[in-house]
């Protein structure tokens, strides 16, 4: 892992209030989030959450450890680089003047980014890649002046066949202890 | 079970008596109003306490003292936050208990309405879990799955937040067959694997310490951990939240370990080359600067909870698992190992040992005047025995009532470990013997924490709980003003809870503890110097009938030793003021 940063990706259950929880431990545990991006997954009472840890003060063991003692997270996976795919969406709007522009598009097309927006003197991209790549880009149009910029946090897969969440889903049937009197 | 049609507080009550619930601590208010009614009907007996401090503690204490969950219940906002420190405290304990508050109709949720408060939202970091209740057909299943998860795993402490729509609402009674907590799986049997080599490490090792912590108690794993020791001959060390595990009489037991502990138990560890944890956390009160504690051992941590192990301390050999189950496992190991004609050899170590528990036992000098409070507590221990519930509260008290009384039992000793919470004695003193009636229940308090939660006196004076009270009274905040003597060159800003200045003479005590106790329906009695000690407790332990407070005055200026100062290394423990002792490494 570079810079310590790592890519975990970890099944919840939707419920009401689980990312503010996952939020309240990180923030009370002083565990360092760079992105948390959160969505619904292929079934519906599942969300998927990608967190981007910074470990350079804690374990990542520790972390994971943490996460896995809610109740409400069903399971957790690291997401290593060359094992799975990264994507992490930037809009950018960058300074583009007459003499400019043409030089701002060529690297809107070496980047495979598109332009969403034009204005007179400013032009709005879109960018959808890994970390490196979105701030290979911005170093690169950063000459002609960044007005300002979003990005989305990143979200990951696994590569190959298997869903992680396979056999998270296989029913986990806990029975009730029985009734007393 | 067939369904019928009830209203959601009438589901409620169905489902704490399914639940196996006999008491519960509460007060009614608005929110929680509708399922007050049909609890007047139930089989469970609710005690209407004072505070809800009071309840929450006092599920503590019921919990501590028995092993079952303990229940509270309160209304919404003020309600259910005066329940915010008990469940914190549960937090930091693993204590089993179960929270239940009113809530605002779900309608007015997030309004600012009367008495809201997002009580979900502010002890989501001090519980286990908690669950939001808006619709009535849930209620049964959450209850059912707030007492699993309060009573398994890793106990601790479950809230249901119930919004008052929902306990009017109709709905139809099912006690669930299943849980839903897909999330929730917690590990109890051990790896063999695992085992296996933390008994190959046992044998191997010439210098082991067992590091016996609370997490042994609420396994219930205290036949099986003596077994461990007789059969191995270990030299045992019992934790604050562990006292009781493994008598003190036995003479394996090196006592105490950590910041107010025996000179034996903080050498044992720090000199041993392998701790077998079970159960306990490597709490920074135990191990002092981790960077010097115990350099030569290696460590076998058993635990229910995976993230304990290696939190605070490198891990040789984890094991996962419940510690009735890994002690009976590693047994079994052994003993086979033991018929093959494998044993320890830890004679060297054992004798050492031994002979520093002899040569620095505890202890405490008399002051010139007045009565020292390490007495009062040793007689206490002494007169009402090791089949008594002593439950203490927090300060030097707690320490001294840790360290002189004698545990040979498990369930005697309750006290606020891991968050020190001074006010819990009492109400959980009151837990305690609701839970226990046949015992005797001493709650030994601070007369700064004494102040905190004597209301719940007026309801054991009331609902016939004959707790007994020994107020250890030195007028000061004890603790805080040791370390003012100690690191603040005897500057005691804001420590002495008594009237300053005022003529020589007569000192008028504010409050009058024996007159406090007699307005609260209680025997209130006072003794003011060592040679009434033992006639005083004699007294108070013949009355039954009702609640007993004893103000015993005792000399301010008492220390707690042996003690490592805060942060510091295990390697300065001092028992006295700066006196250290001195280990002999030709000893071992």
């Amino acid at each position: 892992m570079t810079d310590g940063k790592h890519t975990l990706s970890v099944l919840v259950e939707n419920k009401p209030g689980v990312l503010a929880r996952i939020a309240a431990l990180f923030s009370r545990r002083s565990f360092n989030i760079e992105s948390l991006a959160v969505g619904p997954t292929e079934h519906s009472e599942i969300s998927r959450m990608t967190i981007v840890v910074n470990v350079e003060d804690t374990p990542l063991e520790q972390v994971t450890k943490q996460l896995n003692k809610l109740v409400e997270v069903i399971k957790i996976v690291e997401l290593e680089p060359e094992a799975s795919v990264q994507r992490e969406l930037l809009l950018v709007k960058v300074g583009a003047s007459a003499e400019t522009r043409s030089h701002v598009l060529d690297a809107v097309q070496l980047f495979k980014a598109k332009v969403v927006d034009v204005a007179t003197d400013a032009v709005t991209i879109q960018v959808i890649g890994n970390a490196g790549k979105l701030a290979d880009f911005l170093r690169v149009v950063e000459p002609f002046g960044i007005r300002e910029l979003v990005q989305s946090g990143m979200v990951g897969i696994g590569r190959g066949p298997r869903s992680i969440s396979e056999r998270s889903l296989r029913p986990v049937v806990t029975p009730a202890p029985p009734a007393v009197g | 079970m067939s369904e019928q049609t009830v209203t959601g507080a009438q589901s409620l009550v169905k489902s704490l008596e399914a639940a196996g619930v006999e008491n519960i601590f509460g007060i009614p208010g608005g929110a929680i109003l509708p399922a007050y009614d049909p609890l007047m009907d139930s089989t469970i007996r609710h005690i209407l306490v004072r505070h809800e401090q009071g309840a929450g503690h006092a599920a503590e204490g019921y919990a501590a003292a028995t092993g079952k969950v303990g229940v509270c219940m309160a209304t919404s906002g003020p309600g259910a936050t005066n329940l915010v420190t008990p469940i914190a405290d549960a937090f930091m304990d693993s204590v089993p208990m179960v929270a239940i508050t009113g809530q605002v109709s779900a309608a007015l949720i997030g309004t600012d309405a009367f008495q809201e408060a997002d009580i979900r939202g502010i002890t989501m970091p001090v519980t286990k879990h908690n669950f939001l209740v808006t619709d009535a057909a849930e209620i049964p299943q959450r209850i059912a799955e707030a007492f699993h998860l309060a009573a398994t795993g890793r106990p601790g402490p479950v809230l249901v937040d119930i919004a008052k729509n929902a306990l009017q609402a109709d709905t139809r009674f099912r006690w669930p067959s299943e849980l839903q907590l897909p999330g929730y799986r917690p590990v109890t049997k051990p790896h063999a694997k695992q085992i296996r080599e933390a008994a190959r490490l046992m044998l191997a090792s010439k210098r082991p310490v067992l590091y016996v912590g609370g997490g042994t108690i609420r396994s219930g794993a205290y036949r099986e951990l003596r077994r461990l020791a007789e059969l191995t001959g270990i030299p045992v060390v019992t934790t604050l939240m562990a006292r009781g595990a493994f008598p003190d009489s036995h003479p394996q037991h090196l006592g105490m370990p950590g910041m107010h502990g025996t000179v034996a138990a903080v050498a044992g560890l720090q000199k041993s080359d392998l701790i077998i944890s079970l159960g306990a956390r490597f709490d920074d009160r135990v191990t002092g600067d981790l960077k010097s504690f115990a350099p030569g051992a290696a460590v076998i941590h058993a635990d229910i909870d995976p993230a304990e192990i290696g939190k605070n301390r490198y891990t040789d050999v984890p094991i996962v698992g419940d510690i009735r189950e890994v002690v009976t496992d590693l047994i079994t190991v052994l003993e086979a190992e033991q018929g093959a004609g494998r044993v320890g050899d830890y004679e060297g170590w054992v004798a050492f040992c031994a002979g520093i528990k002899k040569r620095y036992p505890l202890g405490y000098d008399a002051p010139a005047s007045g009565t020292a409070p390490q007495y009062v507590i040793e007689r206490l221990g002494k007169i009402a025995g090791p089949e008594a519930v002593y439950v203490a509260g927090v300060g030097q008290h707690q320490m001294w009532a840790a360290q002189f009384i004698g545990y040979e039992h498990p369930h005697t000793w309750l006290n606020s470990g891991g968050a020190g919470t001074m006010g819990y004695s009492v109400p959980a003193a009151m837990g305690a013997k609701v839970g226990r009636p046949d015992a005797t229940v001493w709650s030994i308090d601070g007369d700064g924490c004494f102040q905190m939660t004597n209301q719940e006196l007026a309801t054991c004076a009331i609902e016939n709980i004959p707790i007994k009270v020994a107020v250890i009274n030195n007028d000061n905040l004890g603790m805080v003003r040791q370390w003012q003597t100690l690191f603040y060159n005897e500057r005691y800003s804001n420590t002495n809870l008594q009237k300053h200045g005022g003529g020589a003479g007569t000192v008028r005590r504010i409050p009058d503890f024996p007159k406090l106790a007699e307005a609260y329906g209680c025997v209130g009695l006072s003794c003011e110097s060592p040679e009434d000690v033992d006639a005083t407790i004699e007294k108070a332990m013949a009355i039954n009938d009702v609640p007993v407070v004893v103000d015993f005055r005792v000399h301010k200026d008492a220390m707690v030793w042996p003690m490592v100062a805060g942060g510091a290394s295990n390697d300065e423990i001092q028992y006295a003021r700066d006196l250290a002792p001195k280990f002999d490494e030709d000893d071992l």
